[in-house]
């Protein structure tokens, strides 16, 4: 088995995996869920700045360093506004 | 990549899936996110050892990590908790931007084999669409661009466009490697993204900007195929599929098909019909001392929160009448529309805020059947949630979307700002109805107002 094909089994276990995950989740839940699976795809951040890291010339520069920006905005952003919204839950346990 | 690094990637993996996990149950879903969070860094950490990297490169990504940081924490923190969807579009925008970024990158430096070229043209198209797409979200989100933007020959001109950068796509991907090009294709994707969220009604954002949520998921898969990183192809893959039926659970709150929302051009169909104000009645108005009254009078009082309320900024002063009448022995609740606010979730969110306790937040189904015994219905800011043309009216455009049925209750008032339409732009025959009373002011002053005259009364 070629290190595509192995890939490409992952890809596909994994969808399922993410359908069985978040099945029935209560609505109340739904935003908290899309951000923290918002902040999660945030690791793209790996992908740029691995690409970042190989880059040269200016243009693969500066293409490179905003990805690291916005990639970096998504996940840091993306955790600290989810965890904002869950400490609200939190606080009306009590 | 040596054994330990591709370790750390896999525990990173599963604690991204057990993270969400703990994210679908209230009791565990903040442990979840910092679960999730807690996988991230050891994936940032693992990619540390594998950047060959030179001084200038190594500088720029540090910068350019803390200026992400800076941004997103300043974002995530400085936010009002009614502001909550567009940041979290922004933040989405962002990552989509990125995917189609690092694709471009690779394409640009290594090419590889089709099989490289074909996830580098995927994650970049589908990066560039989530991009302009969310940022016209968050527009329409933030009040501008609200009205859906549609003009004749408006889908062939997108079909046209799908089909040029599908076209572009297979060409770069098997024969053409060419630079001016790809910028075209990018372009065009951009292009697309934007003209694709333009003609949806701003009420149907939070659908878009989910489902764009899981399309920033799959570019990033994809890209994880370009770079052969696993890590990226779970991760995004989750995000896309769990995404994708979020998107769905969330149509089908509303009772739309998916379809319907991303083509129907929700404002097209509702400017002709259910247009008029059918029954042809006069709303009745109320004085605050009046509803303070009839409040106080009230054995059982449901109030109806809606975007009204969360613009108004009113959920404290909700919070304190809610409190004020309980204490008379009043038994209040708050009946929570699935899509209530500008996303699912998102009254919950904000009323959590203000304190309101837990047991006092009713779903829909279970405060519907109780509807008839309800003394009061109080509607702050609410509107096409509790517009019964959703039963009746079969023209209506938001036929057969479940309500809350505030006009089954013995009295009704009504908390508006002026006699405006909803979000959705129709008219409401609730507020023409014999047991409703309409009181006008901002929720937040009219809400202090009935405060202070429930405290004297």
């Amino acid at each position: 088995m070629s290190v595509e094909v192995l890939t490409f089994f992952v890809f596909i276990l994994a969808i399922f995996l993410g359908f069985e995950l978040i099945f029935k989740v209560p609505s109340m839940l739904h935003t908290p869920l899309m951000s923290g699976t918002n902040a999660i795809h945030g690791i793209i951040l790996v992908g740029g700045m691995l690409a970042l890291a190989g880059a040269d010339g200016t243009l693969e520069r500066v293409l490179g360093f905003v990805a690291v920006v916005l990639g970096a905005a998504n996940v840091f952003g993306g955790f600290m506004v989810t965890d904002r919204m869950l400490q609200m839950f939190r606080k009306k346990k009590r | 990549m040596s054994t330990p690094i591709a370790l750390a990637f896999l525990a990173a993996s599963v604690l991204f899936i057990i993270g969400i996990k703990l994210l679908s149950s209230p009791k565990s879903a903040r442990a979840g996110n910092l679960v999730a969070a807690v996988g991230m860094l050891i994936a940032l950490v693992a990619t540390l050892p594998l950047m060959h990297v030179s001084a200038v490169n190594a500088t720029l990504i540090v910068v350019g990590v803390l200026v992400g940081l800076i941004v997103g924490a300043v974002g995530a923190y400085r936010v009002k908790m009614t502001a909550m969807p567009q940041m979290v579009a922004l933040f989405n925008g962002a990552g989509g931007g990125a995917a189609a970024l690092v694709a471009a990158i690779e394409f640009a430096g290594h090419p590889g084999s089709t099989f490289f070229v074909s996830a580098m043209i995927f994650a970049s198209v589908i990066g560039a669409v989530s991009f302009s797409g969310s940022i016209i979200a968050f527009a329409k989100l933030e009040g501008h661009l609200e009205k859906p933007l549609t003009y004749p020959g408006q889908q062939f001109a997108n079909g046209g466009l799908v089909l040029a950068v599908v076209v572009l796509g297979v060409l770069l991907t098997s024969t053409l490697h060419s630079i001016p090009l790809f910028v075209v294709f990018i372009v065009l994707a951009l292009l697309f993204g934007g003209l694709m969220v333009l003609p949806i009604g701003g009420a149907d954002m939070p659908v878009v900007i989910s489902l764009l949520n899981s399309f920033t998921g799959l570019a990033v898969a994809a890209d994880g195929f370009a770079i052969s990183n696993l890590a990226l192809i779970v991760a995004g893959t989750i995000v896309g599929s769990s995404g994708t039926l979020l998107t769905l659970a969330m149509c089908k709150a509303m009772n739309r098909p998916v379809t319907n929302v991303l083509f129907g051009a929700f404002g097209q169909a509702s400017t002709g019909a259910g247009g008029e104000t059918a029954s042809g009645g006069t709303v009745k108005p109320i004085q605050a001392d009046e509803a303070a009254l009839l409040l106080g009078l009230g054995q059982h009082i449901v109030i109806v929160p809606g975007y009204g309320l969360a613009v108004a900024q009113a959920q404290h002063q909700a919070r304190q009448l809610a409190d004020e009448l309980a204490q008379r022995g009043v038994e209040v609740s708050f009946a929570i529309h699935p899509v209530a606010g500008r996303m699912p979730g998102h009254m919950n969110v904000l009323l959590a805020e203000a304190n309101v306790p837990y047991e006092q937040l009713i779903e829909m189904e279970q405060i519907n059947p109780q509807m008839p015994r309800v003394d009061v219905c109080l509607v702050i800011g609410a509107n096409d949630v509790v517009n019964p043309a959703a039963h009746e009216d079969k023209s209506s455009p938001i036929y057969g979307m479940p309500i809350i049925e505030a006009e089954k209750a013995r009295m009704v008032i009504v908390l508006k700002r002026s006699m405006g339409k909803g979000f959705a732009g129709i008219e409401n025959r609730l507020f023409v109805r014999d047991n409703c009373r309409m009181l006008f002011g901002d929720a937040r002053a009219s809400l202090q107002e009935l405060v202070t005259l429930v405290k004297a009364g």
